[in-house]
């Protein structure tokens, strides 16, 4: 009943009035941050903060470490989701409505140019800053010690990105996404030339299921755009969801990021570094508090350089809504001002000369330009075999942490980016100068040509001078730092070249200038 | 104990086998499933256009003349020996080639074709595709895309 003799409506009265304080205190139960313990609770018990550890070490919080590139994808994922969701608002994926749909969004819908721009830009951007994450960890040496496998999930997402951004740009139904996807069912198809050369299509006609799976036939139409816009929408960012939340639950469990052996807090560390406020609290600044150290084995960093950490609240948080609020004001910026493409209608009649994917499929489409097979299949396919392969084929630990490894690795990217500048750019004037095998053995079968092409000879070059290096200088990470940069390299030039210097017929031409008119 | 009862007699113990078949028949039910799938998404329904399709009387197609039908994305030739289809569809990556004085030319990636549809140049990994050529009862000519016929093949129809 009652303690203090309290009618039984004043105790009501009483509790209305409190409730904006209890209704709070409810949902964060640990009170105001303003000790470190609750500065600590404040990351634990919350269900979206926990994910971070309660206290950072200062490598993380340095700018010049990260450079926030993976948080920088992750809020253009989360940009991408929000506008995706307005798009299909009026989005309609049929083959007569498709286009008609888009043009709506794009001029008739309030803010929905915005909203198109943003999504189409955003998801873009992600390739760009999902392959600079890449390099970051990599260049950093973020692959070893436990973390191997979250760089092969990485290598997941990324083929995830360019996936979904492929089946995006399907869907309007303008030409480009037209003739995408007649390119796309070709090289689904192209397997066709090897078992063709092998005589054994018959019996495995691999490339004409997986084009049956994904186009509900042949010829694109119809139920393929209903198939990749139900890829688009649901089946792949389902598939990207679960990966992402793998891959940040790991870097938690790995003990947050890399850092040097050996670090020292510099007097720039406080430019991003609030002075620690002991107020209250049971935390000693040598101790870190969490399940970290409950944990065995050698991955997460438990008691090592505890010193050099800082609490999560609010250093962390504060250096991630910066991170946040650049990349959304970027992204609006640009959506604001730059439109996404939509060309007409499509015409299965009338390929477009020269069909161009967008430019991040574009170093693909000039190795497709050589063998449909290797270009669209077996070369990425051998890329991403490499790329998952890296951190167990190397695994020398020393100077993890750092960027470049040391003096010699500098030395080794540098030189690897001066040959393959080189030997790229040289390939590239043979091929369009003296053409290739068939421009002089017109009857050559075509598996040579298959197996013997300017990207495949790059690819052999690439391993050759890998092993080369590791080989010289005795030191796989060396010699995977080569390869690394050479794979990068590769990927910007190839790109730059067939998005400026390819023309009508996939001629060469210097400028658009000199296309033919027609 | 019991498994070296068991090894006595050079089997396998009776939970290893159990425990095993188990296994091959979550094995085979999930291959099963896989190729259930597989089968559910090619689709039975076509929404395509049929790849036999008339093109009309003989002659419409005069000895020397070449139709270019955009539709139907094939060439129709007509000489002294009769009559024969190539296809347009380049055998690269799919796009429409363009017939040029010396054969055809693909406007994608530069693939080249002589007269006859045979690969000259560029990456298409084999020629242009001849179609098999009937005629109806009512005297139509009939051009079946699904069905290839070797390249040279003129059939003559009145």
């Amino acid at each position: 009943m009652n303690d203090n003799g309290q009618s039984g409506l004043a105790r009501l009265t009483d509790n209305l009035k409190a409730i904006g304080n209890t209704f709070v205190g409810s949902v964060f139960r640990n009170g105001p941050p303003t000790s470190d313990k609750t500065r600590a609770a404040a990351i634990y018990n919350n269900f979206f903060m926990h994910i971070q550890g309660v206290k950072t070490h200062i490598n993380t919080l340095r700018p010049t470490y990260t450079l926030g590139l993976g948080l920088m994808s992750f809020f253009l994922f989360l940009a991408v989701v929000a506008t995706g969701v307005f798009l299909m608002v009026y989005y309609n994926p049929s083959v007569e409505n498709a286009f008609k749909s888009v043009k709506n969004i794009n001029f008739v819908v309030f803010g929905g140019k915005v909203m198109r721009n943003m999504h189409k830009w955003a998801g873009e951007g992600m390739i760009i800053f999902v392959l600079l994450h890449m390099a970051r960890v990599f260049f950093t040496g973020s692959y070893k010690n436990g973390r191997e496998f979250n760089w092969v999930i990485g290598i997941v997402l990324l083929i995830l990105v360019y996936v979904l951004n492929l089946t995006g740009y399907l869907l309007p139904w303008d030409q480009l996404s037209y003739w995408a996807l007649v390119i796309v069912a070709n090289i689904m198809q192209s397997p066709k030339e090897l078992t063709d050369s092998l005589n054994i299509t018959r019996f495995f006609d691999v490339g004409t299921l997986s084009t049956e799976f994904f186009l509900a036939g042949l010829v694109p139409g119809k139920e393929a755009l209903n198939r990749v816009y139900m890829f688009h929408v649901m089946v792949l960012p389902m598939v990207i969801y679960v990966f992402i939340g793998i891959h940040f639950w790991r870097i938690r469990k790995d003990g947050g990021m890399t850092k040097p052996e050996v670090f020292t807090a510099q007097e720039s560390d406080s430019g991003y570094v609030f002075p620690p406020q002991k107020t209250g609290g049971i935390f000693p600044t040598y101790k870190t508090y969490g399940l970290m150290e409950l944990a065995q084995g050698k991955t997460p960093a438990v008691d090592r350089d505890v010193e050099n950490t800082v609490m999560s609240w609010p250093n962390l948080l504060v250096a991630e809504l910066a991170v946040l609020m650049f990349t959304l004001a970027v992204a609006l910026v640009y959506s604001y001002y730059v439109d996404a493409p939509l060309k007409e209608l499509a015409n299965p009649l009338i390929p477009e000369n020269p069909a161009k994917a967008p430019w991040y499929f574009l170093g693909l489409q000039e190795l497709l330009s050589y063998s449909a097979f290797m270009g669209g299949v077996g070369l990425p396919s051998l890329a991403l075999l490499g790329l998952v392969l890296i951190p167990y084929l190397d695994r020398e630990l020393y100077n993890v942490g750092i960027w470049f490894t040391d003096k010699q690795g500098r030395n080794v990217s540098l030189e690897a980016f001066v040959i393959s500048v080189i030997v790229i750019i040289g390939m590239l004037i043979f091929a369009v100068k003296f053409g290739w095998l068939r421009n002089w053995f017109p009857d050559i079968p075509q598996i040579i040509i298959t197996f013997v092409n300017p990207g495949s000879i790059w690819v052999g070059f690439v391993i050759l001078w890998s092993l080369h290096v590791i080989k010289r200088t005795g030191s796989t990470r060396l010699g995977a730092m080569a390869m690394f940069v050479m794979f990068l390299v590769s990927y910007v030039i190839l790109t730059y070249f067939a998005t400026e210097l390819r023309g009508p017929n996939w001629e060469f031409y210097w400028s658009k200038d000199q296309w033919p008119i027609h | 104990m019991m498994s070296e009862t068991q090894d006595k007699e050079g089997g396998v113990s009776r939970r290893d086998f159990l425990t095993l078949s188990a296994f091959a028949a979550a094995i085979a039910a999930g291959l099963g499933v896989l190729a259930g799938v597989i089968r559910y998404f090619r689709a039975d329904v076509r929404y395509e256009e049929s790849r036999s399709f008339k093109i009309g009387k003989p002659e419409n197609f005069p000895v020397g003349s070449v139709k270019k039908l955009d539709d139907k994305k094939v060439f129709i030739f007509s000489d002294e020996n009769g009559f024969y289809a190539i296809s347009s569809v380049c055998t690269h990556l799919g796009c429409v080639v363009y017939s040029t004085e010396t054969g055809f030319q693909c406007p994608c990636h530069g693939s080249k074709f002589n007269i006859t549809g045979k690969v000259v140049g560029g990456p298409a990994p084999r020629g242009l595709p001849w179609f098999e050529i009937t005629q109806d009862v009512d005297g139509s000519l009939v051009v079946d895309a699904s069905r290839e016929v070797p390249p040279g093949t003129k059939i003559r129809y009145a």
